[in-house]
């Protein structure tokens, strides 16, 4: 079964799509009921994944790799490691819970949403297991066409603006990563005579310095506008302001991970030399990040552009984790990508249950929401404490130890850094008092309905997530710890022949 | 022993479980002996604890119980896990003790709310005293930092426990937000701690202190400045003080136990805990006794103007707060915690004083509609009486013990200047204490008159727990007799000091003949006490009394005066009383300047700089947007799916293989 369990994860929701392409449009309720059954199944049959994936072990596990484009090295080539493994399962929780999510939320082309979302698995999966180059960039592709749909015809009023400006922004950094893996791809063949476009090969291969930096650029441009960093952030505002709910959860938990994950997997180790020349920048600007995006969440009238600027910062920390360079930061980094995704996935979770109720974003329309709907207060502030960082819940292991693991090079940076973490405590609690605390005022924001059973299906297990991370991550961290050493250990090593950046002369290859 | 100290932390833990979860459906009168209730075992579990450890030899009194390893990660460990020793185990009675007493008070305070609000009250309440033990617990700087933060959070959660009141949530937020702030400062120290020493344990940190650290050294500095940091926040010290006195939006109980008597405390009690760093940063222990000198006298001036009665109480603990910082910042730890203690007893009768005359009086909080309600609330009335003399520092009483020791130990550290602060400190408390007393209980009632006929005494819950506190706040202090005193009177030790020896042990080595900072009661005694000892506490006690008359002839003989006062210098008098006007100063030099750079970095930078700069290519997009969506709008959507795909292959082929 190992053979194909991963090509079984990933394909088992195009399977899913032909069943639910197979019910009547007009039955919707059959379709949600479908799709949440196939979600669900789907889930149930990755999740051994946890415990059959040993840490130990070899670095990439379920290995599949047989040739696909022979002429030119292609292989269809799937495998993971302890951060793909952490990234894909927490994917696959989030679908049941998005269609849960997107129960009433959805009443338009209910089919179509539904098909698009099972279509959306399926790509994000293969960007969390492609071990190909060309594999990888084909679902990374993928991917956006049905996020742009769902927020392009599912979204708010001015949901094609932030469509077409989401799908750009992407496309134009895919193409400047794909013209990347070209050059790459042809300087493998002058090298070592072979086509591949296999990760180990290319991880092996020595690039001049020159060639590495520009490479570097070329993926890390695709990568940071998906992360997304300053100064390429401004398609994610609009983006999660106009997407439907369920849009926005899998957009900030898991997309905005390809590009964190982008970096982990492919731009550092293939460019190891780069990435360290290159650090002190691409650090300055996470930490210019986690400020910023802070300082602009700040001032939003918005609760869902405050979410997502928050987001921002929070992915600024992740980044500068990635860029510690050592284990502490990167174990950091990684647990903050899952961290993120639970929490502020919540946060859009619960906006959308807010909007369903009361019809609005707008922080000054909403007020003392406590009074009536308690059981909401509550989840919403464990939620709100996970996101800034509250020790015993799961934001702080990761951006502790991120900041732990920078201290170490950077003590200044860390220092900036930690100013985030004042500033998040300060737009969070902010937003959450006038929303929930105080006087009603308005009349609409009296007896609001608290939440029922379907919702609480959706929180529970995210909040349960939460605290088990808080309380007890070793579970996580030591899934994933053979995998950053390793990632460490790559990125760190120095160029053998001394040919590092300094020496432009071409090396040959070595296998 | 050591095997089940979990069990202190862990049974308000459950508490907060059963009250959180199931509170609403058990009904008031459950919660109200289940929330109490686990404190209360809590305590009693910690007094087997302290038992225990009184009857070990002085060298051999700690535990420590490792539960499990919480972050791992590279060379970076953290556990959870306990260690008690004479330090922690005194916190930790205090914390269940004191904090029990408050559980039982608040169950009679708090019988207005509803099933639903009296479950949350009680939860909090019980999450606050785990986080607490937590703090005093902890074997290492994390786990302590997570009591430190949990805390924190509860402050927040009970300060705006009333949250339909949009000032008593505000007032939250901002005591967790400024809380933060030196939070920053306590994560950077525990940076730095990890990368000097590369772990985070006190087993592992603390006895390298003097090896690993140079004396005065940089290092040394900036762990002990940044770890300061943090304590000026939590305890309220210049210049983070500023939420204190608004945390008093908050149910009385609460301000009693966390605002009052355990809390605010922490950064005391963690700088006595990290005290071998302290010592090999002079100049951060110098600057930890400026500011607390500093704070101590800025606040009890500000508590001089103030008509609210839990306002009064809140800068006398700010105040208060910083005589704890005087003393540990001259080395004198064991005083800084004696000061903690006894302090923990007194004030916390003093709030839950106030509140027994803020419930007679329905909600009423300001002093000039008070008076004379001395006949109505005897009990209120007899304990505040026993609470505010021991504030003042008369003896025999508990304070009196506790300023003393402080006062005298600045003097012997050769700090005649901070003395005189300290000194002039504990003539503004006399008088602002008992201005408050002879307010609230003398003269004639000044309030409605309807208000006047519903005054009632409280019912036992409430009034047991004021008598217990007004017993330890007069006996309280005997556990630590000073030498000059403890000596003639047949050679009774300094229990208090002998009890704290092992841990501050270090501090009397470096300290050298630091007199009584360790060593046994007849090394105290054989010191002797010198004449100047002697006069000093004359001092102090003849400038408490001084404050005591200036009270009696200012609000009970001339009680026209105060007000002839004020008018005749109405500068200073509203100076005071605007409490110097820094809240108004941090809002127009940091709060609005920086939601203004906010505002501009999200309309100049974001809108205008990014998404402007690309103008043109903006204006393409919305151009071709407006193109798809008219066509996405016919609602063939499966079309356009496969369009859009086909698209995107064949633009990923025609890359592929064209280049």
């Amino acid at each position: 079964m190992a053979n194909f369990y991963l090509t079984a994860i990933l394909f088992l929701p195009i399977l899913g799509m032909a069943l639910v392409a197979g019910i009547p449009g007009a039955r919707r309720t059959a379709i949600r009921q479908a799709t949440l059954a196939v979600t669900t199944l789907h889930f149930l049959i990755a999740l051994p994944l946890w415990w059959l994936y040993d840490p130990a072990g070899e670095p990439y596990q379920f290995v599949e790799r047989v040739p696909w484009i022979e002429p030119f090295g292609i292989e269809y080539h799937l495998g993971v490691d302890g951060v793909s493994i952490l990234l894909a399962l927490l994917t696959i929780l989030l679908m049941p819970l998005s269609v849960l999510g997107s129960w009433r939320y959805i009443d338009r082309h209910v089919k179509e949403f539904h098909l698009l979302l099972l279509l959306l698995t399926t790509a994000m999966l293969g960007v969390f297991f492609a071990l190909d180059l060309f594999v990888f960039y084909v679902f990374w592709e993928l991917m956006l066409v049905p996020m742009a749909f769902v927020i392009g015809i599912w979204g708010g009023e001015e949901r094609v603006y932030a469509a077409v400006k989401f799908f750009l922004y992407t496309f134009v950094g895919g193409l400047v990563m794909l013209l990347g893996i070209v050059v790459l791809y042809f300087h493998y063949q002058q090298m070592t005579g072979g086509y591949s476009t296999a990760l180990p090969d290319l991880v092996a291969l020595e690039i001049a310095g020159g060639m590495q930096l520009a490479l570097f650029l070329a993926f890390a441009f695709a990568f940071a506008i998906k992360v997304p960093m300053f100064p390429f952030h401004t398609w994610l505002p609009d983006a999660h302001v106009q997407a439907p709910a369920a849009g926005s959860v899998i957009l900030a938990a898991v997309l905005l991970k390809m590009g964190t994950y982008g970096f982990y997997r492919f731009a550092m180790p293939l460019f190891p030399d780069a990435a360290r020349v290159l650090l002190p920048w691409i650090a300055g600007l996470a930490v210019v990040g986690v400020i910023y995006g802070a300082m602009v969440a700040l001032v939003q009238p918005n609760m869902k552009k405050l979410v997502a600027y928050s987001s921002v910062s929070h992915l600024g920390f992740v980044m500068l984790g990635l860029f510690a360079l050592n284990a502490i930061g990167v174990q950091g980094a990684v647990i903050q990508m899952i961290n993120h995704g639970l929490s502020t996935g919540a946060l859009f979770f619960l906006c959308g249950m807010l909007y369903e109720r009361r019809h609005t974003y707008r922080i000054d329309e909403l007020g003392g929401l406590s009074a009536s709907m308690p059981l909401f207060a509550a989840i919403f502030m464990i939620v709100t404490l996970s996101s800034i960082g509250l020790p015993g819940l799961n934001g702080f292991v990761g951006e502790f130890l991120i900041l732990v693991g920078i201290f170490q090079s950077h003590p200044y940076l860390t220092a900036a850094a930690t100013v985030g973490v004042i500033l998040a405590a300060y737009y969070m609690l902010r937003m959450y008092g006038r929303v929930m605390f105080g006087p009603a005022g308005r009349e609409a924001n009296r007896d609001v309905p608290d939440l029922g059973a379907r919702e609480l299906w959706i929180l529970v297990p995210i909040v349960l997530l939460i605290v088990w991370i808080g309380v007890y991550p070793r579970p996580f961290l030591d899934r994933t710890a053979p995998s950053v050493d390793r990632f460490v250990e790559i990125v760190t090593r120095e160029a053998p022949s001394g040919a590092g950046l300094a020496g432009a002369s071409q090396v040959p290859a070595s296998r | 022993m050591a095997s089940w100290i979990w069990l202190v932390p862990v049974l308000p833990l459950a508490g907060v479980l059963v009250n959180g979860l199931l509170g609403r459906r058990l009904g008031k009168r459950a919660v109200s002996l289940i929330g109490p209730g686990v404190v209360g075992a809590a305590f009693a579990a910690a007094l087997v604890i302290f038992l225990a450890l009184l009857g070990r030899p002085a060298d051999d009194r700690t535990l420590s119980q490792t539960l499990y390893t919480w972050l791992s990660a590279g060379d970076f460990s953290a556990t959870v896990g306990f260690l008690v020793d004479p330090l922690s185990a005194t916190l930790m009675l205090v914390v269940t003790g004191v904090g029990f007493l408050i559980h039982v008070y608040s169950a009679g305070y708090m019988h207005a709310e509803d099933d639903a609000g009296f479950a949350r009250y009680f939860a909090y309440l019980n999450l606050f005293t785990f986080a607490m033990l937590l703090l005093v617990m902890a074997d290492n700087f994390l786990l302590l930092f997570v009591g430190w933060e949990g805390v924190g959070l509860c402050s927040y959660l009970l300060i705006g426990f009333w949250f339909k009141e949009r000032e008593n949530a505000e007032a939250g937020k901002k005591a967790f937000i400024v809380n933060r702030i030196g939070d920053f400062g306590f994560l950077l120290g525990i940076f730095l701690i990890f990368g000097t020493f590369g772990s985070v344990a006190f087993a592992d940190v603390l006895p390298e202190a003097a090896d690993t650290l140079a004396p005065g050294g940089d290092l040394a500095y900036w762990i002990c400045l940044l770890l300061f940091v943090g304590a000026v926040g939590k305890s309220a010290q210049i210049p983070l003080y500023v939420w204190l006195p608004d945390a008093m939006a908050g149910p009385t109980p609460v301000s009693a136990l966390i605002h009052a008597a355990t809390m605010v405390t922490a950064g005391v009690y963690m700088i006595a805990r990290a005290h071998a760093l302290y010592l090999m940063a002079p100049a951060i222990l110098a600057v930890v006794a400026g500011i607390g000198a500093l704070t101590a006298l800025y606040a009890a001036t500000i508590g001089l103007a103030q008509t609210d009665i839990k306002k009064v109480l809140a800068y006398s603990t700010i105040s208060q707060l910083g005589y704890m910082f005087l003393g540990v910042g001259v080395g004198a730890f064991t005083a800084g915690i004696f000061h903690l203690v006894t302090h923990s007893f007194f004030k916390a009768l003093l709030f839950l004083g106030a509140g027994s005359v803020i419930h007679a009086l329905h909600g009423e909080q300001d002093m000039r509609r008070m008076g004379g309600l001395k006949a109505d609330l005897p009990v209120t009335y007899w304990t505040i009486l026993l609470a505010t003399l021991a504030i003042a520092g008369i003896p025999p009483l508990a304070g009196f013990f506790s300023k003393d020791e402080i006062l005298w130990r600045v003097w012997e550290a050769g700090h005649p200047a901070l003395w005189v602060i300290g000194f002039a400190t504990a003539g503004l408390t006399a008088l602002y204490m008992f201005r408050l007393f002879f307010l609230t209980f003398h003269g004639g009632f000044r309030g409605p008159t309807e208000a006047r006929a519903h005054v009632h005494e409280s019912p036992p819950s409430m009034a047991i727990p004021l008598v217990v506190l007004g017993a330890l706040s007069v006996f309280g202090g005997w556990i630590g007799l000073p030498h000059a005193l403890g000596g003639p009177l047949g050679g009774i030790p300094n229990a208090f000091e002998e009890w704290l020896a092992p841990v501050f042990h270090a501090a009397a080595e470096i300290h050298g003949a630091a007199p009584g900072g360790g060593g046994t009661a007849a090394d105290g005694a054989a010191h002797g006490a010198p004449a100047i000892e002697y006069a000093l506490m004359a001092a102090s006690v003849a400038v408490a009394l001084l404050g005591i008359l200036l009270a009696w002839s200012l609000y009970v003989r001339n009680p026209a005066l105060p007000a002839v006062l004020s008018a005749r210098s109405r500068g200073l008098h509203r100076l005071v009383r605007d409490k110097y006007y820094v809240d108004e100063i941090y809002a127009a030099l940091v709060v609005r300047p920086f939601d203004a750079l906010s505002r501009f970095a999200w309309r100049a930078v974001d809108d205008g700089l990014i998404d402007g700069l690309g103008v043109r290519g903006t204006g393409w997009l919305v151009g071709l947007g407006s193109r798809v969506a008219s066509r996405w709008q016919s609602g063939y959507v499966q079309g356009y799916v496969v369009v859009f795909f086909g698209g995107v292959v064949a633009i990923l082929a025609y890359y592929l293989f064209g280049g």
